[in-house]
């Protein structure tokens, strides 16, 4: 692994203690209720639930559902990562603020949002279902409108910061080139920025994966359709908690599984 | 390769956010219950008070009454689906009442021995269908629901307004095929205001709390299908005698008044 100019290696002598001890005690904070779930689940009916068929389709539909929408975040979030870093235009600032509300709206207000807009009686919607007779609420598409729109500001954010950490120098030397700004982008910018990209898109599917709010109250909740696995737990946790806790432990042990592989095989590791 | 400080602090984020993600997922329920509750406790003694969510609208208006009563006491809620709040409860959350809108929830807590005493049974609800204004499905009865083309919401089997709606469609003999099951019955009724669904099965009270924003349509099977809604007071109530009072307060005629007024029917 090839080292950066002024990247420091790990510090020397003594950890300071006030750091030290909020930091044992962030771990714990962050470890603990992981911890919890395992020593909590009910292994000896691990098998037989993990076999029940509504669970295996509640998996498949979250996998694909946090998919397709980093897909579609990808698609339109890296040109629009591209306009904040790149373009110059008035109201560049305010754009990106907008761009990043749904990044601190609760969910479920962003929810209620998408229903306003895109639902039967929407903003949108209701010209969506008179002329093409598509209607999104209730729907797997919905699910996907709903996880891409609470998950794209992560992906935005993370690939604008790389572009503005890449060497700007390419850029210009592939303009006084000739190449057009086009080509510039493709062939140089996004080649440059890869890492980046890639670690936006991880960040995208996982926040997708966990959606729960947006999806609960834009896509309502239908086993096989709409009910992925956020939705699966929180609707066992009603009748049985034990359920949930492997419903739980399912949902952790694919998005850590997913993270490690990612992290070796594309983003690269220490 | 690629440059390692970026890609170590990318994937700490990342590990970060599905933790974060997977908070946000069980809190979202809770979080929404609690707004409905209103503000927090102030000075005084604070009585809280777990009820279901159909419960919304009579019991704001009967802590009310008995803070009124009961000068220095502030009554704070948590509404939300009974089965949560059972929840709630047998893991350990401070409440002091507890209004369920089903005897199988309130057995929850009291098989897990944190009842004080006997639940009693305050009111009974029925389920009406619910349709959105101007009745776009042209629906007038129970079977109409079973058209595959109308939508219809319905109450998760899990919450009792669900398992009602289940016991009422099998004793129509009908098969009803929902675009969504909702997590309460508030959410449930919610779709039917903002028109995206044709019908949903939800109780008669809140038929009457929405105004005339729904259609409420009774039918007959409904009769087979009743609530019973039990309250007790909890066993490790922090303000046990304030709990009691406040049980005393849902059960006489002056709490049988308002839950009436509100369309619930006496026991």
């Amino acid at each position: 692994m090839r080292t950066r100019p002024g990247e420091a290696g790990p510090v020397r002598g003594p950890v300071p203690w006030a750091l030290a001890v909020p930091a044992v005690a962030g771990v714990a904070f962050l470890v603990l209720p992981l911890a919890g779930l395992l020593v909590r689940a009910p292994w000896a009916t691990l098998p037989r639930r993990l076999a029940e068929p509504q669970v295996l389709e509640a998996l498949r539909l979250s996998l694909v559902t946090a998919t397709v929408a980093t897909l579609v975040c990808l698609v339109l979030g890296v040109p629009l990562a591209w306009l904040l870093a790149r373009a110059e235009f008035p109201g560049r600032r305010l754009l990106r603020a907008l761009i990043t509300v749904p990044l601190v709206l609760p969910p479920v207000v962003g929810g209620v949002a998408l229903l306003l807009v895109l639902g039967r009686r929407g903003l949108v919607g209701q010209w969506l279902d008179s002329a093409f007779g598509v209607s999104l609420p209730f729907t797997t598409a919905g699910v996907v409108v709903a996880e891409a729109f609470v998950a794209m500001p992560f992906l935005v954010i993370s690939v604008e910061g790389a572009m503005r950490g890449a060497d700007r120098r390419y850029e210009e030397a592939a303009a006084t080139l000739g190449a057009s700004r086009w080509t510039v982008f493709r062939r140089v910018t996004l080649p440059l920025i890869t890492p980046g990209v890639l670690a936006g898109a991880v960040l995208c599917w996982a926040r997708a994966l966990g959606e729960f709010g947006a999806t609960i109250t834009f896509a309502g909740n239908f086993p096989g359709r709409t009910q992925t696995m956020p939705l699966a737990v929180y609707l066992a946790l009603e009748t049985e908690p034990d359920a949930a806790v492997v419903l739980s432990l399912v949902l952790l042990a694919v998005s850590v599984a997913i993270l490690a592989a990612l992290r070796e095989r594309w983003v690269g590791g220490p | 390769m690629f440059p390692t400080r970026l890609t170590r602090r990318v994937t700490a984020v990342a590990v970060a956010a599905v933790l974060v993600a997977g908070c946000g997922s069980t809190g979202s329920g809770d979080a929404g219950a609690s707004a409905a509750s209103g503000s927090a406790a102030s000075a005084g003694k604070p009585l809280t008070v777990f009820a279901a969510a159909s419960l919304t609208e009579t019991f704001t208006t009967l802590g009310a009454t008995f803070e009124a009563a009961h000068p220095g006491t502030k009554v704070t809620f948590n509404f939300g689906s009974s089965a949560t709040l059972a929840q709630q409860i047998t893991q350990g959350a401070p409440a002091d009442v507890f209004a369920a809108a089903s005897p199988a929830t309130m057995k929850t807590v009291t098989d897990a021995g944190l009842a004080a005493g006997t639940p009693a049974t305050f009111v009974r609800n029925r389920l009406e269908i619910a349709l959105p204004p101007g009745n776009p499905a042209k629906i007038d009865e129970l079977k109409d629901l079973a058209d595959p083309k109308v939508k219809v919401a319905l109450c998760a089997a899990q919450v009792p307004c669900g398992a009602a709606a289940v016991k009422a469609l099998d004793a129509a003999r009908l098969k009803v095929t929902p675009v969504t099951l909702e997590q309460d019955v508030k959410a449930t009724l919610t779709k039917v205001e903002l028109g995206e669904v044709d019908a949903a099965l939800v109780y008669r009270t809140d038929v009457l709390a929405a105004g005339g924003k729904v259609k409420g349509v009774d039918f007959p099977e409904a009769a087979q299908a009743i609530n019973d809604y039990p309250v007790a007071a909890l066993s490790k109530a922090p303000q046990p005698e304030l709990a009691r009072q406040f049980v005393d307060l849902v059960l006489s005629p002056q709490g049988l008044d308002v839950l009436t007024a509100a369309g619930f029917e006496s026991p």
